[in-house]
């Protein structure tokens, strides 16, 4: 077998590993024009536009957000404590519907899974959803960036699928030990269930972490903001800046580089996910096949 | 013995033995009801010419007065079709191109470099549509953006991007298969591990060549998978990602016309215009016909295949 491997590997196998590489650069490729736009001179860009390799290294345009840091430290504040806070409730939250329905021997437990099922296949639109959570106080209310994303049928759903694996004889010696149900629960079903559990955490915490629309739809005030829409906020606020300002000065603007404040805002909030992305990605490979092949 | 096949007493008896885990699923069933169910009665609003200041008791009711206006509106007829369309090219070409790269990478014997490539394919999963936009900013802005860059130093006339809608459709639909490239990839590659291996020694055998080998094992043996997903998006058609439309699109009203969606749409008369009707009525189509579109998905699936079904 590996003798016919060896002797196939020629040029179909060589085109393929090309197709592949050059996508992935082309995939990578956006990621590289971002790095090198926030690391270079701004009077570079103007004149040259944005290039894969710095043409005249400059720390000018992360000098200046951090500068101005109040406004980012807080986005990156309310951020934080959204994903960590949300992430926690919302995990929490969703195994303790979960671990009942996957339940056998709990009598309900199917009309429990359709109420959370049928949330999956009708809603009642954006108007309504935006009524409800205005009578509920969230507008302008940090919870309004946690709350609306507590639970979602998905990871219900996905849960109960790790916890339908474990052997029920494994609950039933337990209780006969004399364990209590909440005792079961913590001390035997969430640790054996940690690959789900991490899975489920990991896209969790990336949708707080990436969300906008809430802020969007339900705050107005800006020292609320989250980190992605302080970014929107200055990206479109620099481009109307830019526009501006090039008007009145014929282009020649020193005090804000405003291309590299975009591009170093962006790296500050892209920054930590990427850093963690190359340790966790497994655990969103294995959750996403989990989830294709189960639900 | 006790008799506990009454429904009441055995409830109650349920209940009583079973309290801790009834008790667990309450924090779960208030949030579903209060963001889930609990809208589901403000479709009434829809009927309404609702004004927030009266509230859902005292609004006029206008029967589908909403309804026909968005119906016979010109803005509300484009949301359907761009919709349709541009979620329609996307299954298409997002299906292809993941299906591809997951048959080229199975191919692929280095260990390393499969799990290495699948690594940088994936990323663009996990950033914001935000990101995303700042991505399009550099690569399409008139003065120095990527392309007009090269253009220009070419020789040719920079292209405004920003202001010409006629092009979008083909740069949302490169950015939607950019962006879940790999997320497909990954669950076809898990179908494509799943073949038995004797099929492929078998041909190897018989003297099939590889692309023999691609197309009357690999292929046939992932097509249930691929059926599926499809249908599943279909299901899903109606539903444009909002995220999406509005990151990249915003407020620039000059790309409407081949870009402006159902949730854009309904986001738009919500938020800016104020027309809480029309942005009801249309919410409630999108979901009504949304519904119908998830049963039908659904059933076509279970009847491709029995397992195959969400529900």
């Amino acid at each position: 077998m590996l003798g016919i491997a060896i002797q196939k590997m020629k040029l179909s196998s060589m085109a393929i590993y090309i197709v592949i590489s050059v996508t992935a650069f082309f995939t990578l490729l956006p990621f590289l024009f971002l790095i090198s736009g926030s690391l270079t001179s701004e009077k570079e860009i103007l004149n040259h536009g944005f290039s894969l390799i710095p043409r005249k290294f400059d720390l000018y345009a992360y000098e200046y957000i951090l500068y101005d840091y109040q406004k980012i430290l807080n986005a990156y504040g309310v951020t934080i404590f959204v994903t960590v806070v949300g992430t926690v409730a919302s995990v929490m939250i969703t195994a303790l519907m979960a671990y009942p329905i996957a339940r056998p021997d709990l009598k309900y437990r199917n009309y429990f899974a359709f109420y959370v099922f049928l949330t999956m296949l009708f809603n009642g639109g954006m108007v309504p959803w935006y009524i409800v959570c205005r009578n509920l106080q969230l507008i302008d209310n940090i919870w309004a960036l946690i709350f609306p994303y507590i639970i979602n049928a998905w990871n219900v759903m996905l849960l109960r699928n790790f916890f339908k694996t474990i052997p029920a004889s494994l609950y039933e010696s337990a209780y006969i030990d004399g364990a209590g149900e909440w005792r079961i629960f913590f001390r035997i079903v969430m640790p054996l269930s940690k690959p789900g559990l991490a899975t489920v955490t990991l896209f969790i915490a990336l949708s707080y972490w990436n969300d906008w629309w809430l802020g969007l739809m339900l705050l107005n005030k800006h020292d609320l903001y989250p980190l992605q829409l302080l970014l929107r906020t200055i990206v479109s606020n620099v481009q109307f800046l830019a526009t501006a300002s090039s008007q009145i000065t014929g282009g020649v603007q020193r005090e804000l580089p405003t291309l590299g404040v975009r591009m170093s805002t962006t790296m500050i909030t892209i920054g930590p996910i990427i850093f963690l992305y190359t340790f966790l990605q497994k655990y969103f490979i294995k959750g996403i096949i989990i989830g294709a092949v189960k639900g | 013995m006790r008799n506990i096949s009454s429904p009441v007493s055995g409830f109650v008896h349920e209940m009583t033995r079973k309290k801790s885990l009834y008790l667990m699923l309450i924090p779960g069933t208030i949030a579903l009801f209060l963001f889930n169910y609990l809208p589901l009665f403000g479709i009434v609003v829809a009927f309404m010419d609702y004004n927030i200041a009266d509230g859902i008791f005292k609004s006029r009711w206008v029967g589908f007065d909403n309804f026909q206006f968005f119906l016979t509106s010109e803005d509300g007829w484009r949301a359907i079709r761009n919709t349709l369309y541009l979620n329609g090219m996307f299954i298409l070409v997002h299906t292809v191109l993941q299906i591809l790269f997951a048959l080229l990478l199975n191919e692929v014997s280095s260990r390393f470099f499969k799990k290495f490539s699948q690594s940088l394919i994936f990323l663009p999963y996990f950033i914001s549509w935000i990101v995303v936009s700042v991505f399009i900013f550099n690569l399409f802005n008139f003065e120095y953006g990527t392309v007009n860059a090269l253009l220009k130093e070419y020789g040719k006339e920079p292209s405004a991007v920003f202001s010409m809608p006629e092009v979008w459709p083909f740069i949302l639909i490169l950015i939607d298969s950019w962006r879940r490239l790999g997320f497909g990839m990954i669950i076809y590659l898990a179908a494509l591990a799943g073949i038995n291996e004797e099929y492929y020694d078998a041909a190897v055998v018989d003297g099939a060549s590889r692309w023999q080998r691609i197309r009357h094992i690999s292929i046939p043996l992932i097509m249930p998978v691929v059926t599926i997903l499809t249908l599943l998006d279909i299901g899903r058609i109606l539903n444009a990602d909002f995220g999406m439309f509005y990151g990249l699109i915003g407020d620039n009203s000059v790309l409407f016309p081949t870009t402006d969606v159902f949730d854009t749409f309904v986001y738009r008369n919500l938020r800016v215009l104020g027309d809480m009707g029309m942005a009801s009525a249309a919410g409630l189509f999108q979901s009504v016909v949304g519904f119908i579109l998830v049963l039908f998905s659904n059933l076509a699936a279970r009847k491709f295949q029995e397992d195959g079904a969400l529900f």
